[in-house]
């Protein structure tokens, strides 16, 4: 964190720097996202070419989510044009009030879901929490193929993992104490606070980072876990014995903005229309395991057939997943959060 | 610094003593002051870079998300019991490490004390050889040699001492471990230079006195090493309550420190104060407690040289 922050302030002296310097910071837009290759598929799908058709620069920087934007806009130094988040970030950003208002008539939402159409963000990808375990500890496909699975210790033993995402983890509880994904939502949270106590003593890591969780899976630390879709597939790629499916799989958004106080909002809006329109949503899944937000995508022709099923927001795969509401999180983030660190805790 | 030297010696000359106590008096206050003078560029600065920001970070606990006045940031600690549960185990943790670190470091700081000074300076490289490893790096490498199918296990299992894996690490233990191999040097080095300078004379003449090798040791070293092993003891303890990282990887979610809560309040609270409450919090129990073990050791001490 030292270290982020610190880069932070080095940059944030060399952009004053670069203000004072010249009048070309026209032209030039500032893009903050979560980094590794999530974000250089971003690249190649969305920065790259738009720099390209718009005839303007853009530059990258990284972000830890909301807290960083926070701290821009509280303290009056925003150098960011568009930053990017998780969608239940943004809607408590909405709340205090941290972003700029989009122009849904420069920007085309026909196509993205409508919870994730919002006032001042906007979806931008999709990643999924899925059930993965090890196919060398349960063989012949005979491992927990859903959450219900997962709670059942007798039938499944095996060491387990679950993310220290109060969020993610407490929909996955909710899912194996059998709330129907058509009546996900309003959530009775403390229904699932008390479906994750149930399995709360099987629990032998909360992994609190992607990294994390791929390495406890990888050396065999535990035999079943959840996971994001991304490190999951990089796991299968990589040849180690796991399986893991889209069905029953947790669905989340990420969400892209304009902060509040951005000096080239104009630009950055005509740039984020571009991001979320199908034609470069489409290049998105083939660069990496994230899914366009924009179903549009999949009407281009740029996907071929046979990757749909490897897509997680593919239209066929989304029928089994249950999208984690921005707003209704965003709104219980504090409560959930409470209530799970009760919980976990030994 | 002249100032401070006001001609002494001629006044000593002088018959009246009640004078000289005076002149004495001052230079002494006269000298505070040169001291105080010459020290207060640092302390402007030791003022404005951590007293001024850290005063107003106590100051931003006080008030609420909307601005407001008010004890919400300090409320939660009761209202939460996680909030209890993590600043106990961030005491058990410092307490458990600092007493590890005082079993295994004690007898590692004597020993390298007793021994020729060539083979103690080759042990001492080795001591302080982790400190040019970054902790992630060593965390990490913990995190290899303790997990279920790690080197530890492995070996246990394959010489039938064991036949299920251990929980090592993910847990409590794995906490204590890995802090420990981390905070061991921190308790060694001055431990270490205390017993370098007791001089071995004393031991001798207790031995001329005919005490055997344990009332020596318990008689006159290890009082005379008290307040090196205090130093080292309160060096631990409070570099342990601050610790983030290692705990983070290998408690496995479960061992939730206090610095590790802060950054969590932080970002889950849209007001500074909710983090600086915690700060305020540890920053107030640690003094408390130093003070406390300042009282102790220092009764301590003057018993065991007082008492024989």
């Amino acid at each position: 964190m030292g270290k982020v922050k610190l880069a932070g302030i080095f940059a944030l002296a060399g952009a004053t720097l670069a203000m004072a310097g010249a009048a070309h910071a026209e032209g030039t837009i500032t893009v903050a996202s979560f980094g590794g290759t999530y974000q250089e598929a971003e690249t190649k799908a969305f920065f790259d070419p738009v720099a390209k058709e718009l005839g303007i620069t853009i530059k990258q920087d990284t972000t830890n989510g909301l807290d960083d934007v926070r701290l821009q806009v509280t303290g009056n130094a925003v150098k960011w044009d568009i930053a990017e988040m998780g969608a239940d970030e943004c809607a408590r950003g909405t709340k205090e009030g941290l972003f700029e208002k989009l122009d849904y008539n420069v920007i085309k939402s026909d196509g993205i879901n409508p919870q994730l159409v919002k006032d001042d963000w906007v979806g931008i990808s999709y990643t999924s929490v899925v059930l993965i375990y090890r196919t060398d500890v349960f063989k012949d496909g005979n491992g927990p193929k859903s959450w219900q699975d997962f709670w059942d210790v007798k039938k499944f033993p095996g060491r387990r993992a679950l993310g220290a995402f109060p969020t993610e983890s407490l929909m996955v509880a909710a899912l194996a104490d059998g709330v129907p994904m058509d009546k996900f939502y309003p959530l009775d949270i403390d229904r699932a606070v008390k479906s994750l106590e149930k399995i709360k003593p099987n629990i032998d890591v909360w992994w609190s980072s992607g990294a994390q969780a791929l390495q406890l899976v990888k050396d065999g630390e535990v035999d079943m876990a959840s996971i994001w879709n991304g490190r999951a597939t990089t796991l299968k790629t990589e040849g180690a014995p796991v399986a893991f499916s889209y069905d029953n799989g947790v669905f989340t958004a990420d969400c892209m903005v304009i902060p509040k106080g951005s000096k080239n909002k104009d630009l950055a809006m005509k740039a984020l229309a571009r991001f979320v329109s199908p034609d470069l949503q489409a290049n998105l899944p083939m660069l990496g395991a994230n899914g366009p937000v924009n179903e549009k995508a999949f009407d281009t022709g740029k996907i071929p057939a046979d990757k749909l099923p490897s897509i997680n927001s593919s239209p066929e795969n989304m029928k089994h997943e249950v999208l984690l509401d921005p707003v209704f999180w965003g709104e219980h983030q504090v409560e959930a959060s409470e209530k799970f660190d009760n919980l976990i805790q030994e | 610094m002249t100032a401070v030297v006001t001609d002494p010696g001629k006044r000593v000359d002088d018959d009246s003593g009640e004078l000289n106590v005076a002149v004495l008096k001052r230079n002494a206050r006269n000298e505070v002051w040169g001291l105080l003078g010459l020290c207060s560029p640092s302390l402007f600065l030791v003022g404005l870079i951590i007293i001024l920001p850290v005063g107003w970070l106590f100051w931003l606990s006080l008030y609420d998300e909307n601005g407001m006045l008010s004890f919400v940031n300090y409320e939660r600690f009761v209202e939460q019991s996680s909030y209890v549960k993590t600043f106990v185990t961030t005491f058990e943790v410092s307490f458990g490490v600092t007493a590890i670190c005082i079993l295994l470091g004690y007898p590692l700081a004597y020993m390298l004390s007793q021994i020729p000074r060539r083979a103690a300076s080759i042990c001492m490289i080795l001591v302080i050889l982790p400190f040019w490893t970054s902790v992630l790096v060593r965390t990490y490498a913990w995190l290899v040699i303790l997990q279920r199918k790690g080197l530890v296990n492995d070996w246990l299992i394959d010489l039938g001492i064991i036949n299920q894996p251990l929980a090592l690490v993910n847990n409590f233990t794995g906490v204590l471990i890995g802090m420990t191999h981390i905070m061991l040097p921190f308790l060694v080095l001055p431990l270490y230079a205390s017993m370098k300078s007791i001089s071995a004379d004393y031991q001798r003449a207790g031995m001329n006195l005919g005490a055997g090798p344990v009332a020596t040791f318990w008689q006159i070293f290890f009082p005379l090493s008290l307040p090196g092993l205090a130093a080292g003891v309160v060096i631990t303890f409070v570099l342990c309550l601050g610790f983030f990282v290692t705990p983070a990887l290998m408690g496995g979610g479960k061992v939730i420190m206090w610095a590790m809560r802060m950054q969590q309040t932080t970002s889950l609270y849209a007001n500074w104060g909710a983090g600086s409450a915690l700060g305020v919090l540890l920053l107030a129990v640690t003094f408390g407690l130093l003070g406390f073990f300042n009282w102790l050791l220092r009764g301590q001490i003057k018993a065991a040289w007082g008492g024989k």
